[in-house]
This record gives structure tokens, C-alpha cells and sequence, in this order.
């Protein structure tokens, strides 16, 4: 319901602009893609307003997908993602004469969620592969050495998303690697709330989301990789790359940005871009202070 | 229309007008005779535009024996996809015989009850209630599954989560009783009163003329209403949905989640992309489920009519 809402007041907001801007003979920047990303690049454009009259940035929705899509076939300046074009879209593109370039925005820090009266405080890699992927061992909490208060059971509960998410398939390449695959039974949530409002609920479950969906009645498990210190998931923590399953937010532009696109993007990298961006829950590219 | 056909020629050549009233007769004409194809036209459209859809997976992508005999389903993996329905197929039919398990009894014994016991006001208002039943959309009945049915599984068996093969099982049940009971009555209808009364009069309790008369001649009748909520059941989609737990899972007990095929390009379709290897598994998947359901229904159908004839 809200991301209809939104589909909804973001183009109308952008045919708006568009109308506007036709009648003051501004620039339009034509922004579109990942819905992750789309709150935040509504925002963005709205505040750019009170930067530069002269351009105006139209923003619409749709998903990644839909933004490589359109990136591909030439009808956007910026496309949204929150995940990496494929090189087969690359390849794609560079046939129709596009030069996709990368632009990292932001980062997204997936927390990895289990039951408040869960004891575990830290798993590595190595237990989430047990846990999440395919062949892995633990299907029991006593395979990792915890006793959970309240699973009876002694099952683990494994929450997942819907296999066509960016989160599904960042958390699968990263957590369980390029060949990697989840395991069967796999309870498959439809959104990043789902997973959190599961988690909450249910003593032997385990599940992953992005941080800004943490709650104060759910647990974070602070993630140990290759032997490393463990590392809590927060937003300091996915700004510093020193969280390891947080998930780089891009935008693409055609060939290197000029011009109103370029001024556009280094405003958005710029500490005011950046603050926006923290303020609706997601990491910034670097230290920043915000008032 | 053999008979329209048949009278018009005789029509035109006694009146031999052609005013604005035989204009509109010949347009009302047509018009009738096109709504009343147009259920073929339909079905036909449908089945050649998801095969169209997914013709593409069927050429390229497609091995019979990794999509209907591997249980993986991971059909959005970048390097190796798999497109293994087993796991979907277990999903839907664990749910659909659980859901027969549960109606069955129910639609038979409301049927009889309705066609047999009840009489005057009693039995009219139980007939519309059953088919107010009907009328429930399946969305209602999935959030009855979440939110009270979850909860109630999780106490009463002591299981981690309650969504999964009793929960969908039951609530598909429920769904599809009320047709059944409606079909099942028809059957036990169209047993004429004279074989009651034959049996009466050879003095059997009542009990024996149900059980010894009338059902087995409503045999047909009643194995075709067993059908339709069959076809019901891998038709349903919302519900599955939100009650199955949706984890793709080849299920061992009744508190396995599962997930059904509907539910599968339910909530995959959205998001993949047009024309995709994805996208055309998914139509595959709707071309497989037209297919059995096609079947189901068309089974269901010849045997119903074969008793209305014999």
C-alpha cells in the first residue's frame, strides 16, 4: 500500500516538476529505478529546489530493474539501484551505445535479526552458511551451542525474502558466496517489515533486513568475518565499510556526468546530500555531521 | 441458433420490411450470439496468450526432467538458475488432499442434512447461507489464517511458526466445502423420490435409504463435487499465500511450511523482468496449472452430466 502511495505521489510530483519546469525553461534531470532508494531521491530532488532553481529533478520508482532498463535504453540521465548492473546489462548498454558509470550514493547495512531472548551475541560467517545456505549443518540452535528460552522445539526458523529482492540477492552473494544458494524450507517474506514482524514473534527464528527496519523489541547479531572482530550493524559502522553485509546504494549516469547532472551528483555527495540521506535511515559514503 | 437461422429467411420473405425494428433485431441478434461464444473466445485467448509468454522458457530453458522432477527453485540466481517444480507441486497437492480431507465430510454432511432432513424455512436459509459462505473473498480467509488460525497452531501444538500444510489445508477446506455442498446437493436432488419411497416401503429405517439408496445413486454427482473443490484448490491463490508459510519445502509433516504454485507467480510475477528466463518459467507454471485444472474441471463435468443422462 505505501509503495503505491508513493508510485502515485512521486509521479505525480514529477509531472509537476516536469510541467513547471517546461514553462520556466529549466533543465530536467530524469531520475528513475530501485525502490529501496526512492524515498531518499524524492528528497533529495525536493530539497535541490531550494539549490539550484534552474533544475529541476523528476524521480519516479519502479526498481532497480526498471532503472538499468531505462539506462539501457537511453530515456534516463540518473537511474537508481540498489544493487550493481550485471555485466550482461553493461553489455547490453555498451551495444546501444550507453556508457553506464557508477556512482556509490550511500550504503545499506543488512542486520541479521533474531528473537530478543536469544543468547547468541555474535556468528560469523561460517554459522550463517550453516544456517542460510544450502547443505548447511545447523537446523537446530543446539548445532551452534545456544539453547533458545521459549523454542522448544530447538529448531531454527529460517526467514528469507522473495527471490527477486535486492536484499535476497545481495545477502546470498555476500553471506553465502558467488555459488552459493539457501537452503530449502526457507520461510520467503514479501518485504523487510514481514521478516522483522516474524523475528519479533517467533523465539526460533532468524532472519535478515535492512537496519532501517530494526525495531527496539528485536535483536542484531554483531557479525565476525574471517576471524576479525565482530562488528554491530549500525549506520556508523555500514558509512566506515568496517560492517561487512552492508550493501553499496548506486546511482548510474551515461558516460561521465556533465554539466546540471554533474553539479547534481556532487551536491548529492556533498555533506547537505548526505544528511538527507541519514536522515531516512541509510548510511552515508562518508563521515558526515548533520545538525 | 440452428433455430434462428432456420426462422429468418421465412421472416424476411413474409414481412419483406427492413425497418429500424428488423435492423435492431439482427444487431440484438448478434450481439447475443457473440456474449454467448465469448466464454470460448476467452478461454482460447487466455491459454495462447501464457503460452505465448512462456514459449520462449519451453524452447531454451526447459528440461522435463529438471522442472518437474528437481525440488530447487531458484529461478532469479544470476550464474545457475533452477527452475524445479517438484517442491511447488508437493506444496499445492499436500494442501489440496488436506483440504479435501477437511471438506469432504463436512460438504457431505451438510448436503444431506439440506437435501434429506431439512425442510421449509430452515432449509432455504441454510441454502443461502452456504452460498453466502461461497462468497467469502479468499483474501478474507487467508487473513483468517494469519491472524487467528497462526496464533491458535503455534498454542495448541507447540510448533515454532503456524503457518504451513494444516493451516492452508484447513482454510482451503473451509473455501471450498460451501461449492461442494451446493453440488453435492444437486446430485443427491436428482435421485428420484421414487427410489426413497421404493425403499421405504420395503421398510428401511432411513438411515438405510441415505446410505443404501440415494448415495450410491448420486455417486457420479457427489465424485464430481469432489473434483470442482479439487480444482478449487489448485486454482486458490491468495489464501495459500498468506497461510502456507510460502517455503518452497517438500513437506514431511503437517507443520512443514510450504508453497504453493499459484502463490509462486503470485508474488514473483511483479517484480522480474518482461521476457525474462524468470518471467517465461513462471508462465510455464501457468501453463501447466490451465492444463491440470482444464482437466479437473472437464473431468469433473463428464461425470456430473454422465448421471443426468443415465
Amino acid at each position: 500500500m505505501r509503495k503505491i502511495s508513493y508510485a502515485i505521489s512521486v509521479a505525480a510530483s514529477s509531472l509537476f516538476i516536469a510541467f513547471t519546469a517546461q514553462a520556466a525553461d529549466r533543465t530536467v534531470i530524469q531520475n528513475k529505478g530501485s525502490d529501496t532508494l526512492v524515498n531518499v531521491a524524492q528528497a533529495w530532488a525536493e530539497a535541490y529546489g531550494g539549490v539550484d532553481a534552474n533544475v529541476a529533478v523528476a524521480v519516479s520508482g519502479g526498481g532497480s530493474g526498471t532503472g538499468i532498463a531505462a539506462m539501457i535504453n537511453g530515456t534516463v540521465d540518473i537511474a537508481n539501484a540498489s544493487r550493481q548492473m550485471k555485466n550482461k546489462e553493461l553489455k547490453l548498454a555498451k551495444s546501444k551505445g550507453q556508457d553506464p558509470i557508477e556512482h556509490v550514493v550511500g550504503y545499506d547495512a543488512l542486520a541479521v535479526f533474531i528473537h530478543q531472548d536469544n543468547p547468541a551475541d555474535t556468528l560469523d560467517y561460517d554459522q550463517l552458511k550453516s544456517v542460510f545456505g544450502r547443505g548447511g549443518k545447523a537446523t537446530k540452535w543446539s548445532d551452534l551451542g545456544l539453547k533458545v528460552p521459549g523454542c522448544k522445539g530447538d529448531e531454527i526458523v529460517v526467514v528469507s525474502r522473495q527471490n527477486n529482492s535486492g536484499t535476497y540477492a545481495y545477502f546470498k552473494k555476500e553471506v553465502l558466496g558467488k555459488k552459493g544458494k539457501y537452503r530449502q524450507g526457507t520461510l520467503d517474506m514479501h518485504g523487510s517489515k514481514d521478516v522483522v514482524d516474524l523475528v519479533e514473534k517467533t523465539p526460533c527464528a532468524i532472519g535478515y533486513s535492512g537496519l532501517a527496519y530494526a525495531t527496539d523489541h528485536i535483536k542484531m547479531a554483531c557479525i565476525m568475518k574471517d576471524g576479525g572482530d565482530c562488528v554491530t550493524p549500525s549506520v556508523e559502522t555500514a558509512s566506515d565499510r568496517s560492517y561487512p553485509i552492508a550493501r553499496p546504494l548506486f546511482m548510474y549516469t551515461n558516460g561521465e556526468p556533465q554539466g546540471a547532472i554533474k553539479t547534481y551528483l556532487d551536491w548529492v555527495k556533498s555533506d547537505e546530500g548526505q544528511c538527507i540521506l541519514l536522515e531516512k535511515g541509510y548510511a552515508p559514503v562518508r563521515g558526515v555531521s548533520c545538525n | 441458433m440452428s433455430e434462428i437461422q432456420h426462422l429468418q429467411p421465412s421472416m424476411s420473405a413474409d414481412f419483406d420490411s427492413r425497418n429500424l425494428d428488423w435492423y435492431i433485431d439482427r444487431i440484438v441478434q448478434s450481439l447475443v450470439f457473440i456474449a454467448g461464444i465469448s466464454a470460448i473466445i476467452f478461454i482460447i485467448g487466455i491459454f495462447v496468450f501464457i503460452t505465448m509468454e512462456g514459449f520462449g522458457f519451453l524452447l531454451e530453458d526447459f528440461t522435463f526432467r529438471e522442472f518437474f522432477l528437481s525440488p530447487f527453485w531458484e529461478p532469479s540466481d544470476e550464474d545457475a538458475p533452477e527452475y524445479g517444480i517438484l517442491a511447488l507441486v508437493a506444496g499445492t497437492a499436500s494442501v489440496t488432499g488436506l483440504a479435501m480431507v477437511v471438506a469432504i465430510p463436512f460438504s457431505l454432511g451438510a448436503a444431506i442434512f439440506i437435501g434429506e432432513f431439512a425442510t421449509g424455512k430452515l432449509r432455504e436459509s441454510l441454502k443461502v447461507l452456504v452460498e453466502l459462505l461461497a462468497a467469502i473473498p479468499s483474501v478474507v480467509w487467508g487473513f483468517i489464517g494469519l491472524s487467528i488460525m497462526n496464533p491458535l497452531i503455534i498454542d495448541l501444538f507447540d510448533v515454532p511458526v503456524g503457518l504451513n500444510v494444516l493451516n492452508a489445508g484447513i482454510i482451503l477446506g473451509l473455501m471450498a466445502a460451501p461449492i461442494m455442498t451446493s453440488i453435492a446437493e444437486d446430485a443427491l436432488k436428482a435421485v428420484p423420490d421414487r427410489y426413497r419411497e421404493a425403499a421405504e416401503a420395503l421398510g428401511a429405517t432411513r438411515w438405510q435409504v441415505i446410505f443404501k439408496t440415494v448415495l450410491p445413486a448420486a455417486k457420479n454427482g457427489l465424485l464430481g463435487a469432489v473434483l470442482l473443490g479439487v480444482g478449487r484448490g489448485f486454482g486458490e491463490t491468495m489464501a495459500v499465500l498468506m497461510a502456507t508459510g510460502h517455503a518452497v519445502n517438500i513437506p514431511s509433516s503437517l507443520f512443514d511450511p510450504v508453497r504453493a504454485l499459484t502463490a509462486t507467480i503470485a508474488a514473483e510475477l511483479g517484480e522480474t523482468a518482461v521476457g525474462s528466463p524468470h518471467y517465461q518459467a513462471l508462465f510455464t507454471i501457468g501453463i501447466f496449472l490451465f492444463i491440470i485444472t482444464f482437466l479437473i474441471n472437464l473431468s469433473a463435468d463428464l461425470i456430473v452430466r454422465g448421471i443426468r443422462k443415465g
